[in-house]
């Protein structure tokens, strides 16, 4: 296997907790409210999706913890910025500390242990076309992950609901005018963003690589609420980013694979200069950040 | 969808004027509200709650020996916080603190590790000056992508952190790298005069506490009562009052980070000249994330935050008690910070607003 064929096999799979947690991050920001939590999350679910296959409670289940106690935990944050109206940002680095935490207190004595991933599913006929061919042979929280991606696209594009959580994020006092609750709103898509960030803390833990290692998230948190900037809060313009991390972090493997002499150092922070890099590419464009940004991020809501 | 009303919650309702009380009250009622809750959490995973709190937050004030050690961490916590605080205030989110401080130990590292013969009195200050100059320089990249290329400064920040553990790992693996540590990632022994003087005999505290302490009452002058520290509040509190009097914003977010950086960095070099003596990748054990708790802790004030330093690193020197005594896992200090941050962001809701019970209002539509 060439290292072409190497990064698109396994892209989609690399991407997959970065999109996860962006398009959950989306949600949260699409509603007015900046979640930095975002690492902690995914630590604590990942954590718990470990527990729960390491002592044979399966996949499905691993999932449904990581995802509610995830959900649990940003509930925290929704209480503790919308409910008292403290600082989004230092809320959201308080979850991330306190999720960090928590995530190395319950996996100490887990430190080094393996489970079993998931397999592989193989589309019919498009797995067998050259090359190209090798994108199409994932798991299937991978397939559940496009899914839920094009289920998220309709949602804004098309549906009422889509409507409201952008109304509340743009205009909170109009939403509010109109009737709608804009605390419950926000409630609701920080526990979907908890709930997302728990599944991709999951996801890296007992299906990507299936070993347990304290602060294993390695700060792909962080670079999904970047993904989300990235995008600049479109969907379809976050899952190409999500793909780009996706791969660039395979870059190494495939660096060291064909024998190239780079420090594993640089290519460890590889991910992590792209984000600087892009950051600075997109944001320089000040016109789009204004055209798509939400007007009220950050703002704590009072009537 | 339609309007949700729960009329069963009370609601926050906006004070006449701020509350001095629930501003003094807060730390403590936190304080108590987050040791309540991480009990609970030692009860749940069978530890002697008892035994915690005694070797948690008793113990590192019982005995001379480890206070000074307490003293010795809030060296850092306290230097990375005033200068994070001065960036809150103007509300330029540095939370990369940590990076900075390792790239002001690399910094500061150089002159032993490239001079192992040096001796001579200027190495340990000169040693001090280049820690400003890595964490300051580290901190420019922030601001030059924040204020230039309008990127955010959190997730740049915190990004150039995880490259900065990178950076010392390559550094400790690779050229900087003892040729006789038996393969171990770290650096050589410095010199007795790379290293600062220690300023009570039978400790390690050293000078740098000192030089911390002064910085904080510089922090506190410039902050409360100089015109520049006037406009960086203005800055964050009402950034288009400070536009229309002509305070630059690109000016203040330059100085907030070369501030915090700089702080960051010279804590970083006072480390490794001081209680370690070489490069090693344990030089910080997370103080860049802790002194973002201490700066908020404090109140964002340069003297409450003196407070919140000492109490932050007498948790830590706690956490290692707890750990031997009680078998408590270190990561119980981390969960410890988080709550008490949050407990902390609960209290301080009440300085500006105040819990009211509605009674349901029935009214006739006119």
């Amino acid at each position: 296997m060439n290292a072409l064929e190497f990064i698109l096999a396994g892209m989609l799979a690399a991407a997959t907790p970065f999109l996860l947690a962006a398009l959950g991050e989306l949600v949260v920001e699409r509603a007015g409210v900046l979640n930095l939590g975002v690492e902690g999350l995914m630590a604590f679910g990942a954590v718990l999706a470990f527990i729960v296959v390491y002592h044979g409670g399966g996949h499905l289940l691993s999932f449904v913890a990581a995802g509610l106690g995830s959900a649990v935990l940003s509930l925290v944050f929704a209480l503790v910025a919308l409910g008292f109206r403290a600082n989004q940002v230092a809320t959201g680095l308080a979850i991330g500390i306190l999720g960090q935490g928590l995530s190395a207190l319950f996996g100490k004595t887990y430190e080094s242990l393996t489970v079993k991933g998931l397999p592989k599913l193989a589309l019919p006929w498009l797995s067998e076309i050259p090359l190209a061919g090798r994108l199409f042979t994932q798991d299937i929280v991978v397939w559940l992950s496009l899914a839920a991606t094009l289920a998220i696209w309709v949602m804004f594009a098309y549906t009422k609901v889509g409507l409201v959580v952008r109304a509340t994020g743009e205009n909170p006092k109009a939403a509010h005018a109109i009737g709608y609750s804009v605390t419950a709103i926000r409630f609701a898509a920080v526990a979907f963003g908890g709930t997302m960030a728990g599944f991709a803390g999951a996801y890296a833990a007992v299906v990507y690589t299936p070993l347990w290692a304290d602060g294993m998230i390695a700060g792909r948190g962080w670079i999904a609420i970047a993904l989300v900037v990235f995008g600049t809060w479109l969907t379809g313009r976050i899952f190409l980013g999500a793909c780009l991390f996706g791969a660039v972090s395979l870059m190494g493997l495939a660096a060291q694979a064909t024998g190239l002499d780079v420090p594993s150092q640089v290519l460890a922070s590889l991910p992590y200069l792209v984000t600087i890099i892009v950051l600075g590419i997109i944001s320089a464009d000040r016109r789009l950040l204004k055209l798509n940004g939400i007007a009220s991020l950050g703002e704590p809501f009072e009537r | 969808m339609s309007a949700f009303s729960a009329p069963f919650l009370p609601t926050l309702v906006r004070r006449e004027r701020a509350s001095l009380a629930a501003t003094l009250l807060a730390p403590p009622v936190a304080l108590a509200v987050a040791t309540v809750l991480n009990l609970g959490l030692y009860l749940l995973i069978g530890r002697d709650p008892v035994a915690v709190v005694y070797a948690m937050l008793f113990e590192p004030f019982l005995s001379w020996a480890s206070f000074s050690e307490v003293l010795l961490k809030t060296g850092p916590l306290l230097l990375i916080a005033q200068g994070l605080a001065i960036g809150f205030r103007a509300k330029v989110f540095n939370i990369g603190a940590e990076g900075q401080f390792i790239l002001g130990a690399i910094f500061a590292s150089a002159i032993p590790i490239w001079f192992p013969q040096a001796t001579g009195q200027w190495i340990w200050p000169m040693m001090l000056l280049l820690g400003v100059l890595g964490g300051a320089l580290w901190a420019s990249i922030t601001a030059f992508w924040r204020v230039r290329l309008n990127a955010n400064e959190i997730l740049v920040s915190l990004m150039l952190s995880l490259v900065a553990a990178q950076l010392l790992n390559y550094l400790l693996l690779g050229p900087w790298k003892d040729p006789n540590g038996f393969n171990f990632p770290q650096s050589v022994m410095f010199q007795y005069d790379a290293m600062v003087p220690v300023l009570i005999a039978g400790t390690r505290v050293n000078v740098s506490l000192l030089l911390t302490l002064a910085l904080s009452i510089a922090a506190w002058l410039v902050m409360q009562k100089s015109f520049l520290g006037y406009k960086l509040q203005v800055g964050g509190l009402a950034p288009r009052a400070a536009g229309y009097a002509g305070f630059n914003e690109g000016w203040a977010i330059w100085l907030s980070l070369l501030i915090g950086g700089g702080a960051a960095g010279l804590a970083g070099a006072a480390e490794v000249a001081g209680p370690i003596g070489q490069l090693q990748r344990s030089i910080s054990t997370g103080y860049g994330y802790a002194a973002i708790i201490v700066a908020y802790l404090g109140g964002l004030h340069p003297i409450g935050i003196i407070a919140s330093a000492l109490f932050m690193a007498a948790l830590y020197i706690g956490g290692d008690n707890a750990m031997v005594s009680a078998n408590l896992p270190i990561a119980a200090v981390r969960v410890f910070q988080g709550s008490l941050l949050l407990a902390y962001l609960i209290a301080i809701a009440f300085v500006r607003y105040r819990l009211e019970w509605h009674r349901p209002i029935y009214r006739s539509k006119p």
